[in-house]
């Protein structure tokens, strides 16, 4: 008997287990959060498919994820308080804690050695070791004289291992420098009434949180903070009643593209652009509805925008160049949140109360496919492993 | 006005099972207090951006006051009012039901 004939069976057994875990990368991996179950979706961005299940993760109802650098692990924050850690290689839970009784997101350092969570209840921010999620050092969010804490929102990660993040009762923009994490460092700002979200610009710099008790937004340069917060959009309403906010917009640095930023005007159904050079007001869009999130393509053409209740039906399309809307879809109901290919050639999009993700080519909107998740909300790829304030 | 017909309609509900819907049936209100009021209360209605609305949280609280803040919002707070959305009878509904303990979506 031949060698090769003798030790068949154990090729084969070594071929099986090649197909079975075979080497690959992240970078086409992301997750899509299943609201309801407290479950996330392993999802391959290329083949357009649902690889696996990753089940435990508490109350998801709303939940955000941050990658680590290298694009393996996704931190999942949980509205419970849960940090769970996702093996996407493995397709497993690899760690898991509850830092706080109420909560809604997070952000990564970056070196990619602290996580750091952002929590209503207790309000304030807590720092972890990426690695092993052990709590490096927990910052309240205290203010007034009273020793009252005021929930945190918007919270987003700075160069040299600093985050933004704004006090929604408070008023106020806090940057928290966490260079030797047990000893964090905090300066404060005033903001404006009401902060709901924050964002940073791509580049690190400008720190932006919308307020949600005024019209207008607050800017600070956190290359000169002793400057202060600048007034951006002052009084985009005025003399007019705000229609009722039925859900509060979303702010990240997507919104930015080709130096102008589109900003979602609260109670008014518009986005509003602004020019980052001088963060001066050059237009206005009008909108079917209120806007949630307003997301740039990455190569900065199109912005795709969805709607709060009773318009969460549909999604606009708004060229950038000609500055209004270009196409309106109804990839189903409840759609609440969209995340684009790093290279923008489609875009997914979640359809909660139709239990489907929509996969639209964003130069046609065609539908390329659409898969099968149970209320989806969430959709967040590894490409924002690589970019600032996300 | 609108409190003493709120009152009354409170007092009505009470007794009376059988309403009109303003957004479709009993299962579309549950769905959009679980999803749409959990955008900012929480899926669980342990509170968010929004206060909780487990019946603890809501002892005390009369069910028209709660109706009144569901239909007229609550200005000042994030709270807007859902009157172009939610009929009186929906809002009055969904009160009692907050205080007795929300049912989870089928």
């Amino acid at each position: 008997m031949s060698l090769v004939r003798r030790c068949a069976p154990f090729i084969l057994c070594l071929l099986t287990a090649c197909a079975q875990n075979p080497l690959r990368g992240t970078g086409d991996l992301g997750l899509v959060i299943e609201r309801a179950d407290g479950r996330v979706a392993l999802v391959d961005q290329t083949r357009r498919e649902i690889l696996s299940r990753v089940e435990g993760l508490g109350d998801l109802s709303h939940a955000s994820t941050v990658f680590s650098p290298d694009g393996r692990y996704a931190y999942v924050f949980g509205r419970d308080g849960g940090l769970s850690k996702v093996d996407l290689l493995a397709g497993r839970l690899a760690r898991r804690v509850i830092q706080a009784g109420n909560s809604i997101g997070g952000a990564i350092s970056q070196d990619g050695r602290l996580v750091v969570a952002q929590n209503y209840e207790p309000g304030g921010i807590k720092a972890f070791d990426a690695d092993t999620l052990e709590l490096l050092a927990d910052v309240p969010a205290v203010y007034g004289s009273e020793g009252k804490r005021s929930k945190v929102v918007g919270l987003a990660d700075l160069s040299g291992n600093r985050f933004g993040y704004a006090l929604f009762e408070a008023g106020e923009i806090r940057i928290t420098d966490f260079s030797d994490p047990r000893n964090p460092r905090t300066e404060r700002y005033a903001a404006g009434r009401q902060p709901y979200d924050g964002l940073v610009t791509p580049d690190g710099r400008y720190y932006i949180a919308g307020l949600f008790g005024e019209d207008g937004l607050a800017l600070l340069d956190t290359w000169r903070p002793e400057q202060g917060v600048r007034r951006i959009l002052d009084g985009y309403g005025k003399g007019e009643a705000p229609l009722p906010v039925f859900k509060m917009p979303h702010l990240r640095g997507w919104a930015i593209a080709g130096g102008y930023a589109y900003l979602p005007a609260i109670g008014r159904h518009e986005v509003l652009v602004v020019d980052t050079r001088d963060w001066r007001e050059v237009g206005r869009i009008p909108l079917k509805g209120q806007p949630v999130f307003v997301m740039a393509r990455p190569d900065g053409r199109q912005i795709w925008v969805n709607f709060a209740f009773p318009d969460n039906g549909y999604v606009q399309v708004i060229d950038t160049l000609e500055r209004r809307v270009v196409d309106t879809l109804q990839p189903g109901k409840a759609v609440l949140h969209m995340e684009f290919m790093p290279r923008g050639g489609a875009v997914w999009v979640s359809a909660r109360d139709d239990n489907r993700v929509v996969i639209y080519d964003t130069a046609t909107r065609k539908i390329l496919k659409t898969l099968p998740l149970q209320s989806p909300s969430g959709i967040f790829f590894t490409a924002r492993a690589a970019r600032t304030g996300f | 006005m609108s409190t003493i017909l709120l009152s009354a309609f409170g007092a009505l509900c009470l007794t009376v099972p059988v309403f009109a819907w303003a957004v479709g049936g009993e299962e579309e209100l549950i769905r959009l207090v679980r999803q749409d009021c959990g955008s900012c209360h929480g899926m669980t209605l342990k509170g968010g951006l929004g206060s909780p609305l487990t019946p603890t949280a809501l002892r005390d609280k009369p069910v028209d006051s709660l109706a009144a803040t569901i239909l007229h919002g609550r200005p000042g707070t994030a709270m807007p009012a859902w009157k172009s959305i939610l009929s009186e009878s929906d809002a009055l509904w969904i009160a009692r039901k907050l205080v007795e303990g929300f049912p989870e979506e089928r």
